[in-house]
């Protein structure tokens, strides 16, 4: 017997309806899905790492022959790199998009501009597709979900740049801030660190994911304030694997002890993937494309006085 | 052809070197130090932890707890004392260094100041009493490398390319716990690599006649740059009392040479090598700066150096190329400023006359309305008065008809018309 609320008739036997979440979840999983990450930060902290460890393979740009001492380049790059991963028969395409060059230059000024554009230019794409007479029945996804911004452990508050990055990036992608290589700190700074840096956010006014504003009820704000209170992790990644107490585990080995990645009491790595993809990966991708993706598309909108759909064939001559 | 000659007796100047050290020991040592890096790198800790002293403490925090805007030069001194010796040091900080999001010429605050210090000694050498000669030169700077992992960042070669040629240049690798040891490796091999590849000329240590000695400098040349770790905290390790960073994991030791080359440093820089430096900037980096500066007096007997420590090593015909050029310009720019002034002051005269011209139309517009306004007046009263007259008249009519009317009807009357 299954009860309605909201004023509907009790039903008198079992009907099934509750069937249709199976019946999502496997068309789900037949469908696979698309997830879209972004790391931006500074040469040299992790990042590739980082994404590797998140993901247990080898999905960075330097997947393909790792070169350490690769040259820092002159300008910021973008390199998108797309992997296939299947997990309980769900399979998942991955791309990390990678940011080399950020902030590196002696001179920084603008170098978010590259960023900027490139998100919009997918917000772009997705729209166009959509907004075709002919649609695809499935529009390729390469918004980025979400963009992991990595913050140098100074231990004392952030770089001009991180506020600048993140204060004009917020509005237009979910932005979570990590610290990386928090290895270099002691716990008494790392709690110090994250306390000032969380009061330069709110005095920036720069709003990072989960923003409160689309907290959708009193469960979801609850479980969001747990992790705002949390944020920003302080992680450090590894693909390398330790013997510790006859276990394996990833670490990093110093003459003083081994970084173990994945215990709590050593970094925040298992918080971060935890919240990344076992809770929040549906969520990530909803904000983008409900809030993110729709602002974007009524500035468009807006802006020249409507879209003329288009056919498939007709790309060339939008009216875009 | 000097010629050595075998003593017969003791004559006594053996002790030649002990009067030296005492005569020093009394007058006190000078050393400066500059420390060079981004915030966050670790430096005004590294400084206490080298001096044993709170140079830096909650009540006088380190530049990097202070937010700077633009790049400055801070100088702190301390006299420390020890067996009997006593030392002035002075540290040089360069707070807001590499901080920006634009960091270009962030250098520049920083070469303006050695080369001020040199200028400092030059003017007190020339001078004619020459009695106190303090030395505020830089005599060693400490450039701290963040611990990427990957390799020089551009900052890190523009800044050691623009001073290695101006001060003893020590290259640093900071927060060196965050790298593993095999990490630490490659980076530093990557480091020296890109330092040859760039030319870069760090301080070198001398080679000496001694064997034991040498190979020591040859250990240390190995580890170059060495990777320090600094800490205001003492932690007990298996019941010693040591310098170091508590982790979870561990407890990384500032003092232990498996873990960091802090000790290393901290040799170098005072038990063995603190009077080379010296040395080493009075010998190279002075008297480079000295015959540049000198060189370009003596090429035209005017002192051509207006600006600090603008160097000139143009050949006459060149530098007299230059004073025309000048001259040229300077002549332009008093054209333009008269021309500019001439045109400030046409514009304010035509000002003033628009504005009186202003007025006057003003006036004009206003003696119109006024005039309008009684000519309307005058309008209004005359309707007044038609009206007033139409009325009269049109009542005298009525009178008339009236006074007809009742002749006619009397008439009538008295004709027995009317009934």
């Amino acid at each position: 017997l299954a009860k309605m609320s909201g004023g509907g008739s009790t039903l008198l036997g079992y009907i099934g309806i509750d069937t249709i979440i199976e019946q999502m979840r496997k068309k789900t999983m037949k469908a696979g899905f698309d997830f879209n990450i972004m790391v931006v930060g500074n040469s040299g902290l992790g990042k590739s790492t980082l994404v590797n460890t998140l993901f247990k393979s080898q999905v960075s740009r330097r997947s393909a022959g790792w070169a350490r001492d690769e040259k820092i380049p002159k300008t910021i790059e973008i390199k998108a790199v797309s992997h296939v991963l299947e997990e309980g028969g769900v399979k998942m395409k991955l791309t990390v998009v990678d940011t080399p060059g950020f902030g590196d230059q002696i001179n920084n000024d603008n170098c978010w501009e590259p960023i900027s554009k490139y998100i919009n230019e997918q917000y772009e794409k997705f729209l166009k597709e959509e907004v075709n007479i002919t649609r695809k029945k499935r529009i390729p996804d390469t918004r980025v979900h979400c963009c992991i911004y990595f913050i140098t452990p100074t231990g004392h508050s952030l770089r001009s740049l991180d506020i600048e990055f993140m204060k004009r990036l917020s509005h237009s992608v979910n932005i979570i801030p990590v610290i990386a290589k928090s290895d270099t700190m002691t716990i008494e700074e790392r709690l110090e660190f994250k306390q000032r840096v969380r009061k330069e956010l709110e005095m920036g006014g720069i709003e990072v994911y989960p923003q409160k504003e689309f907290d959708e009820d009193m469960e979801d704000k609850s479980d969001n304030d747990k992790i705002r209170e949390a944020m920003p992790f302080a992680v450090v990644g590894s693909d390398k694997e330790y013997q510790v107490n006859g276990k394996r585990v990833l670490g990093r080995k110093t003459a003083w002890g081994i970084v173990e990645v994945e215990n709590p009491n050593h970094c925040e790595f298992a918080q971060l993937r935890d919240f990344l993809i076992r809770s929040h990966l549906q969520d990530l991708k909803e904000v983008t494309h409900n809030i993110h993706y729709e602002t974007y598309r009524a500035k468009r909108l807006n802006e020249n006085g409507g879209l003329h759909p288009i056919t498939c064939n007709d790309t060339q001559e939008s009216n875009l | 052809l000097v010629q050595q000659k075998n003593l017969e007796g003791y004559v006594g100047f053996a002790s030649l070197p002990n009067q030296v050290y005492r005569k020093s020991v009394k007058r006190g040592f000078e050393f400066t130090l500059m420390v060079v890096g981004e915030s966050g790198l670790g430096k005004s800790t590294l400084i206490n932890s080298l001096f044993l002293t709170d140079l830096y403490s909650g009540e006088y925090p380190g530049p990097s707890h202070r937010i700077k805007k633009t790049v400055q030069v801070e100088q702190s001194k301390v006299l420390i004392k020890e067996g009997g010796v006593q030392l002035l040091l002075t540290i040089v900080d360069t707070p807001g260094f590499g901080d920006a999001v634009d960091n270009s010429n962030c250098w520049q605050p920083i070469i303006d100041h050695i080369d001020s210090k040199f200028e400092d000694y030059l003017n007190s050498e020339s001078r004619v009493n020459r009695r106190q000669m303090p030395d505020s030169r830089i005599h060693c700077c400490l450039y701290f490398i963040a611990p990427s992992g990957h390799g020089l960042k551009p900052l890190d070669i523009e800044f050691m390319k623009r001073l290695h040629e101006k001060v003893n240049v020590i290259p640093l690798i900071a927060k060196a716990d965050t790298l593993t040891p095999e990490e630490c490796q490659q980076f530093k091999k990557q480091i020296m690599r890109e330092i040859q590849e760039h030319k870069i000329k760090i301080y070198e240590f001398p080679e000496t006649d001694d064997e034991e000695e040498n190979r020591l400098v040859k250990k240390i040349k190995d580890k170059l740059p060495l990777a320090v770790v600094g800490s205001n905290t003492i932690i007990e390790v298996n019941s010693k009392r040591v310098r170091g960073r508590q982790y979870p994991w561990g407890v990384a030791e500032v003092e232990n040479g498996d873990h960091c080359d802090f000790t290393i440093l901290r040799d170098m820089l005072i038990r063995t090598h603190m009077q080379d430096l010296k040395d080493v900037t009075n010998n190279v980096h002075y008297e480079n700066y000295r015959s540049r500066k000198l060189a370009a007096v003596t090429y035209n007997g005017v002192d051509n150096n207006r600006a600090k420590g603008q160097l000139s090593t143009k050949s006459p015909m060149a530098q007299m190329e230059e004073e025309r050029r000048e001259h040229v310009t300077k002549m332009k720019k008093m054209e333009m400023e008269m021309e500019q002034v001439f045109e400030m002051k046409v514009k304010e005269k035509v000002q003033k006359l628009k504005d009186s011209e202003a007025e006057l139309q003003r006036r004009h517009e206003q003696m119109k309305k006024n005039l309008e306004a009684q000519h309307r007046e005058l309008e209004e009263k005359r309707r007044v008065f038609e009206d007033e007259r139409a009325n009269w008249e049109t009542q005298q009519r009525l009178e008339q008809q009236k006074v007809e009317a009742s002749r006619t009807l009397e008439k009538n009357k008295k004709k027995g018309k009317i009934f």
